[in-house]
């Protein structure tokens, strides 16, 4: 630590460089260290977060700053042992009378959450300014555990930080397959004879385990969203929960070394906030490219669509009006708009693309449908026509009204769905409206 | 009779004596008693709110009873656990949750494993014949919440169908679900009542219980009738069933919790 303190004045460089050099052995220490803890802490958070208990660790992570005053308080020490079981106690108070509230009483579960966090909270905010007051030797750096300090956390306190994280690590990995069966159907769980309450009870242990070790690097105020920002980022990139905790613990080692490397350079900085904006970030990322539901797949996709219901429409457009006025040979945009409502530059835009597709044709200062194009505007109007039929035998519509709701079904008709409507139509070969129904492929007649 | 039947004198299934299970002050079931037949399908029927599947959690111990008897083939459930599966409700669980049928179908194999052991080869197998049993092999790799609402209950099934059990509780299984889950699940019926197997179903739609059910059970909150479908689906036993509560039943029955009469009532004794 006093070396740290030394070369603060030196330029940020030489900091990065230092540390990466790992001369001072204690970094190293406090990296990996702190890795560990992003990886167990997003690890375990996943089954809070899938059992709909997100908010359970940051009661917990409050209710632990009653229990390290009370510790230090009694034995006069920073020993990170006695803080840690300190913490570890007055967690599973407030674990079990947010579990108990609901149970016994008329108060609801986030009632129960709610209230239990903000006593405990400022139970411990009380001691702390008491023991801030009070004339104690060491009392320095214990504010720190509020807003979390990597630099100010000495070697025993790494030790126990990695010894904790890899034993919840090695815990999970033994009990998967339990924790999952609980966190989908616990009721099932129950069924089969699985003692749910002892599992259970052992989550709960690790998250507070988790969440205590995790207070000096991050700090009371924001260890919930290390637990659980992770998982949710995952959910945006993989529906298997096996790959999805594989990238929760890596955007949790990530976060953990951005931060700890900020604290590093410019130790006034605490940790917990540099570690959650970068959780942030990571989430927001995901959020917006994730391959599994990201926003700019879904914008992406939803714009494809909307373009293909385009060009559809202008093909049936183009069918339409051959239908009707067989003796021309192109039509101009404005006989393709007087039958279909489109803004100009719209239709201009599909135009030019069904140009460039070999849909359509320009032809003396007009367009008309190309082989290809004929042939999947006569598939769209088929499907069109027969929905129609379809609709007025089984509901009780008017031509009107299945003429409205064909608009829409013709885009998404697959084949196979075209060749059961057909199965369920006795043989009709025109719509309500009295146009024919085009022949699908290899079934034409004459 | 056969001279096993001898050695092991044959119980029934599932017997129910005086079981009462309350909600708060609420009386859900009071005083039900009844024993079932091996090897039939036994439907549970009832109106809305009558404690069909109250019924069920209760003889499960999913949900804590006041008072009664549980005993599956003559035993406690705890020394019956693997000859037993339940069926939840298909409501009941949140279908977004990331894991694929097969996962699923695993499941019902954890009753045989212990601790931190993983599914074998052999629970694999067997995972794999029961999606067979109900046409949802193709499946087995789908993410559940792309399932329909018939598929996902026939992974239920299947789960089920994994824990090779001899007595079936389920929940509704027809509820929502389409035509070819519906023949699915009878013909699944008709294979395990082949190989001896009893069915339990909580059920309310009265056009197909004569039908696909050989014994029915009438509850509400109270049982109404029990036995074979030819003697007890009559029309006065409908009309008990869904003919209202017995209302000053109910009434004096919650005055009853309220006072905790019923609790102070033996302590001497």
């Amino acid at each position: 630590m006093e070396a740290w303190n030394l070369t603060h004045s030196v330029s940020m460089w030489d900091n990065l460089a230092a540390f990466w050099r790992f001369e001072d052995i204690n970094a190293l220490w406090v990296l990996s260290g702190s890795i560990l803890l992003g990886m167990s802490a997003s690890v375990i958070g996943a089954f809070a977060f899938l059992r709909k208990r997100s908010l359970i660790g940051d009661a917990l992570a409050h209710a632990a700053l009653p229990g390290v005053m009370m510790a230090f308080l009694l034995f006069q020490s920073r020993d990170p042992v006695v803080i840690f079981f300190g913490a570890l106690l007055s967690s599973f108070v407030g674990f079990f009378i947010i579990d108990w509230l609901p149970k016994n009483t008329k108060i609801k579960p986030d009632a129960a959450l709610a209230i239990t966090l903000s006593f405990f909270f400022a139970l411990g905010l009380m001691l702390l300014s008491y023991i801030q007051g009070a004339e104690l030797e060491n009392k320095s750096g214990l504010d720190k555990i509020l807003f979390g300090q990597a630099a100010a956390m000495t070697e025993s306190d790494i030790h126990l930080l990695a010894y904790v994280s890899l034993f919840i690590l090695i815990t999970v990995a033994l009990f998967f397959q339990k924790f999952r069966l609980i966190a989908f159907n616990r009721i099932y769980a129950q069924s089969l004879g699985i003692s749910v309450k002892s599992y259970e009870l052992l989550l709960a242990l690790l998250i507070v385990m988790s969440v205590v070790v995790g207070l000096q690097l991050v700090g009371v105020v924001l260890m919930a969203a290390v637990l659980l920002t992770p998982i949710a980022a995952t959910r945006y990139w993989s529906n298997q929960l096996t790959p999805m905790l594989l990238l929760a613990s890596t955007i949790g080692a990530l976060s953990a070394l951005i931060s700890t490397q900020v604290s590093y350079l410019a130790p006034a900085m605490p940790t917990g906030p540099w570690m959650v904006v970068s959780l942030s970030l990571l989430f927001m990322i995901s959020l917006f490219f994730g391959t599994n539901k990201g926003l700019l797949k879904r914008w992406l996709e939803t714009r494809a669509l909307r373009k293909r219901v385009a060009e559809e429409n202008i093909l049936r457009t183009f069918y339409k009006l051959s239908e009707r006025q067989q003796e021309r040979e192109s039509f101009s945009m404005a006989d393709v708009q007087g039958m279909r409502n489109m803004q100009a530059s719209q239709l201009h835009a599909t135009l030019d693309q069904m140009l460039r597709k070999g849909l359509i044709l320009s032809q003396s200062g007009g367009y008309r449908l190309s082989e290809s194009g004929m042939q999947q505007a006569s598939q769209l109007t088929r499907r069109h026509r027969l929905w129609e039929n379809y609709l007025m035998q089984q509901a009780e519509l008017s031509p009107d009204m299945v003429h409205q709701q064909a608009e829409r079904m013709e885009h998404i008709l697959t084949a196979d769905e075209e060749t059961k409507l057909q199965a369920e139509l006795n043989s009709s070969h025109a719509d309500p409206h009295g146009q024919p129904i085009p022949q699908g492929k290899g079934e034409r007649h004459d | 009779m056969s001279p096993t039947q001898t050695i092991f004198p044959s119980h029934p299934p599932l017997s129910v004596k005086q079981l009462s299970m309350r909600y708060h002050h609420k009386p859900v079931l009071t005083d039900v008693s009844f024993s079932i037949p091996e090897g039939k399908t036994i439907a549970i029927v009832g109106p809305n709110g009558a404690g069909k599947s109250s019924l069920l959690k209760g003889i499960m111990g999913l949900e804590s009873i006041i008072e009664g008897e549980v005993k599956f083939f003559g035993e406690d459930l705890n020394r019956k656990r693997l000859a037993t599966a339940y069926v939840p409700q298909r409501e009941e669980i949140d279908w977004d949750f990331p894991i694929n049928v097969m996962d699923v179908v695993l499941m019902g194999r954890h009753g045989h494993l212990s601790l931190w052991k993983r599914p074998s080869r052999i629970d694999r197998d067997i995972a794999e014949q029961a999606l067979k049993d109900l046409n949802m092999w193709e499946f087995r790799d789908r993410q559940i919440s792309q399932l329909s609402g018939g598929q996902q209950q026939r992974v239920f099934l299947a789960r089920a169908l994994a824990q090779q059990a001899n007595l079936y509780l389920m929940d509704e299984p027809f509820a929502g679900v389409d035509v070819a889950t519906e023949k699915a699940i009878i013909e699944l019926f008709s294979q395990l009542k082949q190989r001896g197997k009893t069915i339990v179903c909580v059920h309310h739609d009265l056009n197909t219980v004569g039908e696909y059910f050989d014994w029915i059970v009438f509850i509400n909150a109270r049982l109404v009738a029990a036995g074979p479908v030819e003697e007890v689906l009559t029309p006065e036993n409908l009309a008990k069933t869904y003919g209202g509560r017995l209302s000053l039943l109910n009434d004096l029955t919650e005055q009853l919790y309220r006072s905790k009469v019923n609790k102070i009532h033996d302590e001497g004794a």
